[in-house]
């Protein structure tokens, strides 16, 4: 059964249609692609999936439960909307780190709070947070950060600042870890450590949704590739039959813009 | 001498009451008018609005003339505490003020903060005191201590409603053909802005550990 169903998902800012009757599925660890000009609304699209913008149309289903329909949004609530939220993770283009707290505080900090929500909080106290804590190591050592724990977001570079955002994400354990262009606000000799952690990600079949301007990453990364343009999408199926032989002819000019090589 | 600079202290006293009280009381009253210029109820936004404007918009010494009298001449419950008038109107004043450095510190902070906690399955009362609070903190702290200084300096105002502060005290004097106790009391508000300014940089150097 797939991990993640898209269907038919419509979303206007105004009366500018920014999606239309997007739909695409995912399985279990597989990773999908998300490519397009800016503006072709495939960081709208992510922000769909995690609740940061609430469509207008179409369902997002997530191993098979309904976790979004437009046709009853008002259905939910917010303790609901915070819930079903979980099942992703996102990083984002800009880090969005919490300035005040270290790269460690930051992996830990909604584990912590989250967890006072157990029924076993008080009981287990001491075992819970040692859980988080050593999740918490473990991640950071996972991203190459075990020296830096213990430094504020403003002491690490853009990288390792990414690489702490994507330890954040997976703490919490979700079902599919979103990528919003997560190295596009880098410089580009530091874009190559946050790529190889997203590789390694893949290698451990982590369910992965990544919008993208990297072709050959994605290329190399993704089993599925999704080229939008103008919120629609344009052609959608394994990366190598879309980014090597596109069919579509908007495609193969996006694609030509990129020179992808490889 | 002594003489004189005990009595001058008599009259800084008032003024420490008044300083005190109103950073107290205008601190937390000035969070409820950030609420209330910030909801999305448009009519309280609207009501908030104008009452800052009011409030900032006309002169302190003039409010304090207005807290005296207007009580008992509109509504027939004369104020006739004069300390109480004085701290209803600095209260009031300085809450307002507040209030916007508040909001400006509040919309400061990048959306992406609220965004990355509620991906993280906070509340938006989870992610607001969790994570945003302290870089508002750390970004206000500047002008409330701009703040803070000046209200220290415009307790003098009290005068104005005969609360026996120290540049009235020290008046009394001139009267006496002395001008020096009136000049001296400078060294009280330089003496204790002096202070202000060394616990305010010690606030803002606690927060030096993180950049926002």
């Amino acid at each position: 059964m797939a991990i993640l169903e898209v269907n038919n998902l419509g979303k206007r800012f105004g009366t500018v249609e920014v999606l239309r009757d997007i739909s695409f599925s995912m399985e279990k660890g597989e990773s999908l692609a998300i490519i397009g000009s800016s503006g072709s609304g495939k960081t709208t699209l992510l922000r769909c999936l995690n609740y940061l913008e609430t469509p207008d149309q179409g369902t997002i289903r997530v191993g098979g439960d309904v976790i979004f329909d437009a046709a009853a949004p008002s259905a939910l609530k917010p303790a609901e909307i915070r819930k079903n939220r979980l099942h992703f993770g996102l990083v984002f283009q800009s880090f969005n780190l919490f300035p005040q707290y270290t790269a460690f505080q930051n992996v830990v900090l909604a584990g912590e709070i989250l967890a006072k929500e157990r029924p076993d909080y008080k009981s287990r106290k001491k075992a819970i947070l040692d859980e988080i804590h050593e999740n918490g190591r473990a991640l950071l050592k996972s991203v190459g950060l075990e020296t830096r724990m213990d430094n504020y977001p403003h002491q690490l570079s853009g990288g390792q600042q990414q690489r702490v955002a994507i330890a954040r994400a997976l703490a919490l354990n979700p079902d599919i870890l979103c990528f919003d262009e997560p190295t596009s606000a880098l410089d580009p000799e530091l874009t190559g450590e946050v790529l190889n952690v997203i590789r390694s990600l893949a290698a451990r079949n982590t369910t992965m949704v990544i919008v993208t301007h990297e072709m050959q990453f994605a290329r190399q990364v993704a089993d599925d590739v999704l080229f939008m343009d103008k919120g629609v999408v344009v052609e959608y199926g394994r990366a190598a039959d879309v980014i090597d032989h596109p069919a579509n002819e908007r495609t193969r000019r996006f694609l030509e813009s990129y020179s992808v090589k490889g | 001498m002594l003489e004189i600079a005990k009595t001058l202290m008599g009259g800084f006293y008032e003024n420490i009451v008044i300083f005190f009280w109103t950073l107290a009381l205008a601190i937390p009253l000035g969070l409820i008018i950030t609420l209330g210029s910030m909801s999305r109820f448009s009519p309280l936004r609207w009501l908030t609005k104008t009452f800052v404007w009011i409030i900032r918009g006309t002169p302190l010494m003039l409010q304090l003339f207005v807290v005296l009298y207007a009580p008992g001449l509109l509504l027939d419950f004369p104020i006739r505490n004069r300390m109480m008038a004085t701290l209803i109107a600095f209260v009031i004043n300085y809450a307002a003020y507040f209030s916007e450095i508040y909001r400006g510190g509040i919309e400061s902070i990048p959306q992406g903060q609220y965004e990355a906690g509620a991906v993280l399955g906070l509340t938006r009362a989870q992610t607001f005191f969790r994570v945003v609070l302290l870089q508002v903190v750390k970004r206000i702290t500047p002008s409330m201590g701009n703040e803070v200084i000046t209200l220290a300096k415009d307790t003098a105002l009290a005068r104005v409603i005969g609360v026996a502060e120290i540049i009235m005290v020290a008046e009394r004097f001139t009267k006496q053909g002395l001008i020096g106790p009136l000049f001296s009391t400078g060294l009280y508000f330089l003496l204790f802005n002096g202070l202000l300014t060394v616990i305010l940089s010690r606030i803002e150097r606690k927060m030096d550990y993180f950049r926002c």
